[in-house]
């Protein structure tokens, strides 16, 4: 019977991995680039005992806690820094990567009524869930043995074989336990979202669990399956057993993935669906209604994100100057100035990074409309009363209010974090003053998608382009040595770097105008081009 | 009064012509159906009369307004039901209808009510989860929710089932007993028979037929099927007859409807003793264009 239920398995897999033949492989060695890089930068910038102990010593906090978890700051080699730093965000990368990949071949190929096609074949009941299970467990094996050899191959000294072999299988194992997890969500949940959003919750869930028990009660935080990664104690204590620990959960929830799925009916799940409303609250009647409810989770996740992003930025500023103390490629980054703490110098770059960072959701908000275009549903609207001006005013005004709010929260966040953090406390002021400076160039970037929304719709995508050459040329230009002129491209380029500089009104009165003429002109564009 | 007038309406994509000529007209109270096979022009044609492609050559009236420049104005008396229903996957349908009523200006609860429960809609689920017929069902209700003057719906039945059909036509024929106009765009022949008074024939981005039902039907075939005492002789050669097929029954023709006289006239004296005729159908004046088309080689 149970052969039955698994006739063709193997053959799925093999179709599933023939699908999948590009998306796992990026997935794996991206994972496995970003993991390999970090210890070669941090052996570069942390080559003495002295500058490690400095790095340990600004990681020493409840902030850098919650964030990495904990670690041995007594001992912090390379290697251990390198799992401090990045073991627990790569496993969270690999979860997300878990996440998608069973989503994508259990519950989405059900929702889609391809599993029904091929459920009507000689296929067994359990065939398709396990096979995915299968080609997921296999990236995740890949994954671990990969980057543990990858890391041992580097041949830094704190990175022996038995270290760097568990740093993969603690990603592995992760990789195996969220794919169990997804499983499961995806007998329980009844639509491919609703399996996404409860297996990211359940990561989020696990992440916080995990940072505030680590600050209060580390044994209490044994709870979230996050924190086995940090209590493996990867290049320290090489602890296998919470990694055998995960491992062995991840097998428990297939089984019960299994059973689920063997218990229930196609096209079912176990959660109830709500029924949604009805009737449309009066908010949703107006265009602007319509594209604000559409982009709602979108903004709120970026808001949130923007804010976290500030406060992490902030939380390192206390431990500043002893970082720099002893850094010399560190200090490269920064043109020293008289009458400025270092925290104050450092702003203007946290800013360009952060502004930068920023203009992502607003220029997603006003690109949407061109998505909602491509999708044959402006169609609905302008059909009915409803100008093209309105429709387009709609978008930038959400894209322009949306950008004043990341900007904003990420310096509510930095300013937080830094004030508690800075001794003395931090001019909120002045952390405002230089994050506002950057919002007329984040304008001209929403006004040139309106631009290209209104004359060149098929390149709508070419800002972010922009948006890469204003990081790299502004972010990086210090180290790079360009020319005045390159960062000059960039509307980033024209904003005067409080408090280093002086700040001046007239370049950000310029890229006001130029913002207002390029929204002029794309709302212009917009009216008179044909609707595809 | 025509509420609607195209003249010699031209629309090129570059260099290709979809739209060659095109002349259309809906008077008040009218249903006229727009006819023609998959990517004749029907869609772009009324996508011209949105206002959301730019006529090249041509004149676009609609309540005497221009169709690009005045569009909105023009849009709070029209209602649109577009062929491919494409819907925000995580509003329900409920949401999509109220949003759609409010956007039209004008809208009706009560008929929303009445309608959601004739086109037996579940309001309460996610577009996400519908079928193509229930996407449709979204957009035919807020279009006859709506006080439109205009009705022009693009394919509106290609989802629903025979019975949803029916309250598609029942619909049809209660805003045309209120005095209001439609644009029919289909390939169903049976529905533009059921509803329609006249009828436009598009092909290739030129209208090749227009007039009303009984007009057209000059030009159709009737199928006939006889049986005689005697058999027929030169049957072959009467102007008018054609796909002439002997069976055990008798023999199955078709007449052109102008030449019925002299074919009833030369077959009766050979002593009929069975005779079935079907009428002409919408379906044969297509099958005729397509043949049409083969006769010409496909030269254009």
């Amino acid at each position: 019977m149970a052969g039955n239920h698994l006739a063709k398995t193997a053959f799925l897999s093999k179709f599933i991995f023939r699908l999948d033949r590009l998306r796992i492989p990026i997935w794996v060695l991206s994972l496995t680039f970003f993991t390999i890089i970090v210890p070669v930068a941090l052996e570069g910038l942390y080559s003495s005992e002295q500058e490690r102990d400095g790095m340990a010593q600004t990681m020493a906090n409840p902030a850098m806690t919650a964030m990495t978890g904990p670690a041995d700051l007594s001992n912090y080699t390379i290697g251990v820094m390198t799992a401090h730093q990045m073991l627990l965000m790569t496993a969270v990368v690999t979860g997300l990567m878990s996440i998608l990949l069973v989503t994508r071949h259990t519950r989405a190929d059900e929702e889609e009524g391809r599993l029904e096609m091929l459920r009507s074949l000689t296929v067994g009941r359990l065939s398709y869930l396990n096979a995915s299970l299968l080609v997921v467990s296999a990236a995740c094996i890949g994954l671990a043995l990969i980057n543990g050899f990858g890391l041992y191959a580097l041949g830094i000294e704190s990175m022996d074989l038995e270290g760097s072999l568990l740093y993969g299988a603690a990603l592995g194992a992760t990789g195996l336990f969220f794919a169990g997890v997804t499983a499961v969500f995806a007998q329980a949940s009844d639509s491919s979202r609703g399996t996404i959003g409860y297996s990211i919750s359940f990561l989020l869930l696990s992440y916080l669990f995990r940072a505030i028990t680590d600050i209060s009660n580390e044994s209490l935080s044994w709870l979230s399956p996050l924190a086995w990664v940090t209590k493996a104690e990867v290049y320290d204590s090489n602890n296998w057993r919470p990694i055998i620990l995960m491992a062995a959960a991840a097998m428990v929830l297939f089984a019960a993935a299994n059973y689920l799925n063997a218990i229930r009916d196609l096209d079912r799940g176990f959660l109830p669906s709500r029924p949604g409303k009805k009737y449309a609250s009066r908010f949703l009647q107006s265009p602007i209604g319509l594209a604000l409810r559409l982009q709602r989770t979108g903004i709120i996740s970026w808001a949130i994100g923007m804010f976290v992003l500030g406060a992490s930025y902030g939380s390192v500023l206390g431990d500043l100057e002893s970082f720099f103390a002893d850094n010399d490629a560190m200090k490269k980054l920064l043109k020293p100035t008289e009458g400025l703490t270092l925290v104050e110098q450092f702003i203007p770059m946290l800013m360009i990074v952060i502004s930068l960072l920023a203009t992502v959701p607003p220029v997603m908000a006003m690109n949407k409309l061109r998505g909602e275009e491509k999708k044959e549903r402006v169609v609905h609207l302008l059909s009915r009363a409803v100008s093209r001006s309105r429709l387009l005013g709609s978008y930038f005004v959400i894209s322009v209010l949306n950008g004043l709010l990341m900007i904003s929260l990420a310096a509510l966040g930095l300013w937080s974090a830094g004030d508690a953090v800075v001794e003395g406390g931090l001019s909120f002021g002045m952390i405002f003053e230089a994050a506002l400076s950057y919002y007329p160039a984040m304008l001209v970037m929403i006004s040139l998608a309106v631009f290209l929304t209104g004359f060149l719709p098929r390149f709508t995508g070419f800002i972010w382009l922009y948006v890469l050459y204003s990081f790299v040329v502004l972010y990086l230009g210090g180290l790079f040595q360009f020319s005045d002129w390159v960062g000059s491209l960039s509307p980033f380029g024209h904003v005067p770097q409080t408090p280093i500089e002086e700040f001046s009104v007239f370049p950000l009165l310029l890229l006001c105008l130029i913002a207002g003429g390029l929204a002029i002109a794309g709302l212009i564009g917009f009216n008179r081009r044909e609707i595809e | 009064m025509s509420l609607l007038k195209v003249t010699g309406l031209t629309k090129k994509f570059g260099k290709f012509t979809a739209l060659n000529g095109v002349n259309l007209e809906v008077n008040a109270g009218e249903v006229l159906g727009f006819i023609g096979p998959n990517g004749a022009g029907k869609s772009t044609t009324i996508r011209v009369l949105l206002g959301i492609l730019k006529a090249t050559d041509g004149e676009v009236k609609l309540f005497d307004m221009d169709a690009w420049q005045d569009a909105v104005d023009i849009h709070k008396r029209v209602a649109y039901v577009p062929g491919d229903v494409n819907l925000w996957p995580n509003l329900t349908g409920g949401e999509v209808i109220d949003l759609f009523i409010k956007l039209n200006g004008t809208g009706n609860k009560s008929k929303r009510e009445e309608l959601i429960a004739k086109f037996d809609l579940d309001p309460s689920k996610k577009c996400r989860t519908y079928s193509k017929g229930n996407r449709q069902k979204v957009a035919l209700i807020a279009a006859f929710s709506s006080d439109a003057d205009l009705f022009i719906l693009d394919e509106p039945t290609s989802g629903l089932d025979p019975l949803m059909e029916k309250v598609f036509q029942e619909c049809v024929l209660e805003v045309k007993r209120q005095g209001k106009s439609v644009l029919l765009s289909s390939h169903i022949l049976s529905e533009v028979e059921k509803l329609c008074d006249r009828v436009s024939i598009i092909r290739q981005g030129r209208i090749i037929e227009s007039g009303t039902l009984s007009e057209l039907r000059h030009l159709t075939r009737t199928q006939m099927l006889v049986d005689t005492k005697r058999p027929i002789t030169d049957l072959h050669d009467l102007n008018g007859v054609h796909a002439i097929e002997g069976s055990e029954h008798g023999v199955a023709f078709q007449v052109d409807t102008a030449e019925m006289d002299a074919v009833i006239r030369h077959i009766s004296p050979f002593g009929i003793t069975r005779l079935e005729c079907a009428p002409p159908t919408l379906e044969d004046l297509f099958m005729r264009h397509y043949e049409g088309e083969k006769d010409t080689g496909g030269v254009r």
